[in-house]
């Protein structure tokens, strides 16, 4: 079936098989990699994008469910070669090591940070719940998160 | 003044931020194009004569490229023929460390028999990911069921062999007699009991993942390991000499001891190229991963402990018992160093302590971040515990009358370890005087009194470990200055997210001046960096990092003498200014020159220093935890409030890196008190396969983590540092595990085992009550 998307403001036009994944979409079709699978199961957070501006887990949303809609990945936060708040942030606090949760993790406080600007730590380790990391011991994340709420204010 | 010992924020981290790394999967290398995926045919049954495969209608679905089997590798060298002594059914089997080759050989795919659920039976290859999953499902595997061994109690029983020639399930064993009980003749307080540390799994967020192309001769692939050049080695298993493999690490999603070297898996990957003339990439579902990857821990102990009243350890005995998993692996060699570590901090007098390895049918056993030392330090800090609890005293004391005194260095422990520094009363201390240890109990003591139904619980564990094991191995580093002024790093340590980059660019900018924006570091390339060992057992930094130190030293000396003919001057009066990275007439501040000019003058332009750094024995960081927990009386759940360290590995090179690998490090051996288990059923049947299933530890269930630093230098490396990278772990689990117990102990509650799910927590209050109750 054809779907189009609008990724990082980028329309992008494909026919799919009914069964491909937002993710596989994101990575095969327009060959943006920073994206990563972390699990199948919805479990991990590793896959996490913004669907029409809400943080979803691209593993469990088919392409189709997709059509129409914009997406926003690692790749597009940036702007005019500036670093977002919260990547600036993870940078500052050191909150990512092997990088492979990282795209998921700042993606989904992105959306945390939209949906509360002033979260406290319990907010956001409540809110990242869904986010596995396996390196920080999520201290230097809680930390960004903090970090980016706070120079957003 | 020296950039040692500061705050620098991660070179690595742009990259990875704005356009996520580029791990396996990721890989758009031209040598790559039309590569075909490859989807595993795995067991679907623990144990299992294979007696048939049909893959005739796997092989008519759409895409398929290749399915195939043990029977095609007819391509592959020969095996080596059984080696080393078999013991017969009555003898005790062979002593030492593995991996065992002969009879205990574990093949690339299964060839008539299968030893757990996950093991690879066949590869089907494919155009795309979706066809390869298709087809693997069509792939018909016939069985012929045999009785699954899932404990070590049940390999003990040697009812069921898993390697029926060797007439036995116990493949390795220490060996020692412990059986001499008078060493505990005199003891008061005699304490003795079984400490499980359970199977977990190693889950790094990268699985594992191998891409693979052959062409004109030459296998290159690239691989998700922690050495590349380990992994080269191990790939020329496929036929091929090391010359003609090259091995990249590309960037690397976390590795905690699975990632050393490569599994079967990415071999067969290689001999799929090969074979097939084709490119080939594999990268696990997180299922397969949980499945296959090689897991930790997996030990059964029983201890016996005792000493006076007044605190003071007399005697202690550990005996060890390791379930290898379907295969021995490393499994030989974990048990070894938790033999090795087992008396921990103590000076205890007589210790005795053993091991014995079996092989269930269950996925195998490898390094699991802290490797051995994790489950030394959870036993010995259990059973002071124990022995405290016996003899009625308070933990911290205990720990304080049997610590090994600062004068006491070197000091060989009765197990045979030679700690080289430690200063383990002041680590103590300092974490007691942080977390106001007084005020916490007296917290603890109200509420017991006020019967509140959320109870405090202090648990405290002070571990030494050891890093570096094989410190004679070394690390290789070559620095190279241009006559541009910049320099490059090449290394044989692998980063898989520790900051190796900013570390070592940090260490050649403070010895030559060079920028650290004008140096790169290179790793994780087998065709720039033939020769190196490799990131574990917490040794990059001393190990990788004084090779670069050793190799700027050499790098200066060349430099040297080049200033000293450019300047016309005697080679003993040019200085360099290591703050500003340019050379002098030593008291002639005025004339300099740059690197960049010292260089030009070289052969070639180019100074190059190419170097291993080999240390003579480990080293030994130290530290203590203090772990705060909540435990619901009525539902059992377990809330970590604070975990508090004192961490010493020795000069700190970088702060945010340091504290950033025990943050790490803390979450992951809390995860393994609390909430963290690999579970089979009796048929050996996998039920933590998806991570729906197995209770990975969040951000929900952890705190900020409060961190304290001591630098106590070894003598063992130039820069006087230990490794930090497993200390986390080794720390953090008894000292949570501890915590949970002390504060049901009032209850009644003398030990549960881990993790300590609410479901185990309560059930252990409930069976304390009703045993009061009688």
């Amino acid at each position: 079936m054809k779907v189009e998307l609008t990724v990082n403001g980028k329309e992008i036009s494909a026919d799919v098989e009914d069964r491909l994944l937002l993710v596989h979409f994101l990575r095969d079709v327009a060959d943006l990699t920073a994206t990563n699978i972390g699990c199948e199961t919805t479990s991990c957070g590793a896959c996490t994008v913004l669907l029409d501006g809400e943080s979803v887990k691209s593993c469990t949303v088919l392409a189709a469910q997709a059509d129409g809609s914009s997406v926003t990945t690692l790749e597009g936060l940036a702007a005019d070669g500036q670093m977002h708040a919260v990547q600036e942030a993870f940078h500052q606090e050191h909150g990512l090591q092997c990088g492979f949760c990282t795209p998921g993790m700042v993606m989904a406080i992105v959306s945390l940070l939209k949906e509360n600007p002033s979260p406290t730590e319990a907010e956001v380790r409540t809110g990242l719940e869904g986010n596995i990391c396996r390196c920080t011991g999520y201290h230097n994340i809680v930390r960004a998160a903090l970090a980016a709420a706070e120079a957003g204010k | 003044m020296s950039i040692l010992g500061t705050r620098v924020i991660r070179t690595e981290d742009p990259r990875l931020l704005t356009a996520g790394g580029v791990y396996v999967d990721d890989l758009r290398e031209p040598e790559l194009a039309g590569a075909v995926r490859a989807t595993f045919v795995r067991a679907t049954v623990a144990h299992a004569l294979i007696t048939g495969i049909d893959k005739s209608e796997a092989l008519t679905q759409p895409g398929v490229v290749a399915v195939l089997t043990a029977a095609d590798m007819t391509d592959l060298p020969a095996a080596e023929p059984p080696g080393g002594e078999v013991p017969g059914p009555d003898e005790p089997p062979a002593e030492g460390p593995v991996p065992l080759g002969g009879k205990w050989a574990e093949p690339l795919l299964a060839v008539d028999r299968v030893r757990f659920v996950g093991e690879p039976v066949a590869i089907v290859l494919t155009d795309s990911t979706y066809q390869g999953e298709d087809a693997a499902e069509l792939v018909s595997v016939d069985y012929e069921v045999l009785p699954a061994v899932t404990t070590i109690a049940g390999a003990f029983a040697g009812e069921s062999l898993l390697f029926p020639d060797t007439g036995t399930n116990v493949c390795v064993r220490g060996g020692r007699d412990i059986s001499d009980d008078s060493i505990f003749d005199g003891c008061d307080v005699v304490v003795e009991g079984d400490i499980v540390n359970q199977r977990v799994a190693c889950l790094p967020m990268e699985g594992r993942a191998t891409a693979a192309a052959f062409s004109g001769g030459k296998l290159t692939v690239w691989a998700s390991t922690q050495n590349a050049q380990l992994a080269r080695l191990i790939f020329t298993a496929i036929g091929l000499p090391p010359d003609a493999i090259r091995v990249v690490a590309p960037d690397v999603g976390g590795g905690f001891g699975a990632k050393i070297g490569v599994d079967r898996e990415q071999i067969v990957v290689a001999w799929a190229a090969k074979h097939t003339g084709r490119p080939v990439r594999w990268v696990e579902t997180r299922n397969e991963n949980l499945m296959a990857m090689t897991q930790g821990r997996a030990q059964l102990h029983h201890i016996k402990i005792g000493g006076d009243r007044d605190g003071k350890i007399k005697a202690y005995r550990l005996d060890v018992m390791q379930d290898a998993g379907a295969f021995p692996r490393m499994s030989g060699f974990l048990p070894m160093l938790t033999n090795l570590m087992a008396p921990g901090v103590y000076d205890i007098p007589a210790v005795q302590a053993d091991y014995k390895v079996v092989v269930t049918n269950t996925a195998p056993i490898a390094a699991y971040r802290g490797a051995g030392r994790p489950e030394a330090a959870a036993t010995i800090e259990r059973a002071v515990d124990w022995f405290a609890a016996a003899a009625g005293l308070d933990p911290a004391e205990v720990r304080k009358a049997n610590f090994i005194q600062p004068d006491q260095f070197p000091f060989v422990t009765k197990a045979g370890a030679p700690y080289d520094t430690g200063e383990y009363e002041a680590a103590l201390e300092k974490v007691l005087g942080a977390a106001d240890y007084t005020s916490l109990r007296d917290e603890q003591r109200r509420r017991r009194e006020a019967g509140d139904t959320r109870q405090m619980g202090l648990g405290l564990a002070s571990y030494v470990e050891i890093t570096a094991a094989d410190g004679g191995a070394g690390e290789t580093a070559k620095v190279e200055v241009h006559d541009d002024g910049t320099a490059t790093v090449y290394t044989g340590s692998s980063a898989h997210g520790q900051g190796h980059h900013t570390a070592f660019a940090m260490i050649l900018q403070s010895e030559t001046g060079i920028p650290m924006d004008k140096i790169e570091v290179i790793h994780g390339d087998t065709d720039l960096v033939p020769d190196g060992v490799g990131t574990y057992a917490s040794r990059s930094l001393q190990l990788g990092g004084s090779a670069v130190h050793k190799a700027a030293i050499e790098v200066k000396e060349e430099a040297a003498r080049n200033a000293a003919a450019l300047f016309e001057a005697a080679e003993a009066d040019v200085v360099l200014d290591a703050d500003t990275g340019t050379w002098h007439i030593a008291g002639d501040p005025d004339k300099s020159l740059t690197w960049a000019q010292v260089a030009e003058h070289a052969d070639g332009g180019l100074i190059v220093a190419n170097v291993r750094f080999t240390a003579d024995r480990p080293t030994f960081p130290f530290g203590t935890h203090l772990s705060v927990v909540e435990v619901d009386t009525e539902t059992g759940k377990v809330t970590l409030l604070r975990h508090i360290t004192a961490d010493d590995a020795g000069p700190v090179l970088n702060p945010v890196l340091m504290e950033g690998q025990r943050h790490g490090g803390i979450a992951q051996g809390a995860a393994q008190a609390l909430c963290e288990e690999v579970l089979y059923d009796v048929d050996g049947n996998p039920l933590t396969s998806t991570l729906a299933d197995y209770a990975a530890i969040t951000a929900a269930e952890l705190p900020s983590f409060e961190l304290l630093t001591s630098e106590t230098p070894t003598p063992v490396n130039p820069l006087g540092v230990k490794g930090i990278g497993e200390a986390g772990t080794i720390g953090s689990t008894p000292a949570v595990h501890n915590a949970v117990i002390d504060a049901v102990s009032y209850l009644g509650v003398r030990h549960i085992d881990m993790p300590l799910t609410p479901e185990r927590v309560w059930t252990a209050i409930s069976e304390a009550q009703k045993a009061s109750a009688k």
